[in-house]
């Protein structure tokens, strides 16, 4: 096995783009990575997407993807995890080129999810679960992530109100990163008073729906810098998956998956979460920060809100998260989500985060599927 | 919508049956092959008794497709005696009368239907039970 790198990032901007196609989305990210990286043509794609089948008709994503990108002919195709689909395309791209078997891959992630109404696309994201029995009994995904939530105020005791640091956070570093789908920052009067989706889940506990592509180049560690003098590192990258319904977890309120797949992160890496210094974790909704944080060994279990509490999540504070809006406040476009996160973090390491830079080497992303079924996690290092 | 697929679970929808395994003995909700905690593929039909308690419910204002009809209403993960949790709607339940804790028993309901002249699903769910 051998060290990547990653030397060309691009992404679209999160928003309701009715104006721009699936496929548009995606090419926009890859020309903008290539142009990053000072490619024109690679040997491989590997694209993240969750619901182009439902909700826009279309299978074959990645070799429709390589098709309209200029790159006919090399390996494509579509890998999927759910809400981790992103996480889980960097993977495939990481084993491509760590294997030996591919020198230059593109990773790409996207999702248009607007073109349908909400009831649908509701629906559709129930697909993450147990089809048989947990959708089929009505439970919509926010209501599982909600059966979470009021378990976690039951057992840990605390309020809702505990967790508006999380959506706070994550919206005031959004209004900086011009991607982001959301531009205004949130009172904590706004989020104890918000409208209730499935309670007591309300809308600022939740990642919107929007539409957005990012892509990464990867290429090996030893041949990054004919290609870009700040090559970010991959320093590990590690998977793990636990049950796929709530109901056939020993513990639904850990996150078995995260927490294996930071501890084999972190094995890899030869790090521990105290060396961790910026953590682009998987905030679908408030309670799954604050479970992320103690799976991967932030906070003792329980304590995960207290972190959103204290301002320890802050850009200023001993763990940031969201740094540039995360699935919050950046937005969450299903599989392109996993593929934005490492965005964000090289733009962190190479320092081109401007407003919301923190001053980092070590990064960490986390991109799950489901309610804590699938948890894809990477370490990555800056160039210094 | 697939009726094919609603007939094949028939057994777990109305009657709460499952699987026990027959190496390690621990009782699965709803049936499998293969026993996630001893790998045996030796596994009989089992069938709940529909008695458990509240471990965690929620309120549904924005439902999925095809489950307009029912807003709001209140799913939750329910603890049977036996032992596995079991995902499901609660009913003849007022969403403010709902406990962590609170007892419950499986009654037959409908799920949902595809459309006016479409298939009607039914199975299970839960009430609380009735103060003696």
């Amino acid at each position: 096995m051998r060290g990547v790198s990653i030397i060309g990032i691009g992404q679209t901007e999160v928003r309701e783009h009715w104006e721009r196609s699936l496929r548009g989305l995606a090419v926009a990210s890859i020309t903008a990575a290539l142009d990053d990286a000072g490619i024109d043509r690679a040997d491989a794609l590997y694209v993240g997407n969750m619901l182009s089948g439902e909700l826009t008709g279309q299978e074959h994503l990645a070799t429709l993807i390589a098709d309209f990108a200029g790159l006919r002919g090399i390996e494509a195709l579509k890998v999927e995890a759910a809400c981790g689909s992103g996480g889980a395309a960097v993977r495939m791209g990481y084993l491509a080129v760590a294997s030996g078997l591919h020198d230059l891959v593109i990773v790409t992630g996207v999702e248009k999810m607007t073109d349908c109404e909400n009831g649908l696309v509701t629906e559709a994201l129930a697909m993450a679960a147990d089809g048989d029995y947990e959708a089929m009994q009505g439970l919509s995904f926010v209501a599982l992530n909600a059966l979470l939530m009021r378990r976690y105020m039951h057992e840990c005791r605390v309020s809702h109100e505990d967790f508006a640091g999380f959506s706070i956070n994550a919206h005031r570093n959004a209004a900086r990163n011009p991607y982001a789908m959301f531009h205004r920052p949130v009172t904590r009067e706004e989020f104890t008073s918000a409208r209730m989706i499935s309670d007591p889940i309300n809308l600022l506990d939740s990642s919107p729906i929007g539409d957005g592509a990012a892509t990464v180049i990867l290429c090996p560690e030893e041949k990054a810098q004919r290609f870009c003098p700040v090559p970010v590192a991959i320093i590990a990258s590690a998977t793990a998956t636990d049950t796929i319904a709530l109901h056939d977890r020993d513990d639904p309120l850990t996150l078995q998956a995260a927490h294996e797949a930071a501890q084999k992160a972190y094995a890899q890496a030869g790090v521990g979460p105290e060396d961790i210094e910026i953590f682009e974790l998987h905030d679908a909704f408030t309670i799954m920060a604050a479970l992320s944080l103690e799976a991967c060994g932030f906070a003792d279990k329980g304590r995960g809100v207290e972190l959103a509490k204290d301002g320890e999540i802050s850009l200023e504070g001993k763990i940031p998260i969201s740094t540039m809006g995360g699935l919050k406040g950046r937005g969450h476009p299903i599989g392109a989500t996993g593929v934005y996160q490492i965005v964000e973090l090289v733009q962190q390491l190479r320092g081109e985060a401007d407003a919301n830079q923190v001053e980092c080497d070590l990064g960490m992303a986390q991109s799950i599927g489901g309610t804590g079924a699938t948890a894809i996690t990477h370490i990555l290092k800056g160039p210094n | 919508m697939s009726l094919a697929r609603h007939w094949r679970l028939q057994d777990e929808r109305y009657k709460l049956i499952g699987r026990e395994c027959a190496a390690c003995g621990q009782k699965l909700f709803p049936s499998r092959d293969i026993c996630p905690y001893c790998g045996s593929r030796d596994l009989e039909p089992y069938r709940f008794a529909g008695a458990g308690e509240i471990y965690s419910y929620s309120t549904i204002y924005q439902p999925p497709a095809g489950y307009e009809g029912f807003v709001p209403y209140t799913v939750a993960l329910i603890r049977l005696d036996e032992g596995p949790l079991i995902t499901a709607q609660l009913t003849d339940v007022d969403s403010e009368g709902v406990e962590i804790g609170q007892r419950v028993e499986m009654v037959t309901r409908r799920l949902r239907e595809y459309g006016p002249e479409g298939l009607i699903v039914y199975g299970y769910k839960f009430r609380p039970l009735l103060k003696g």
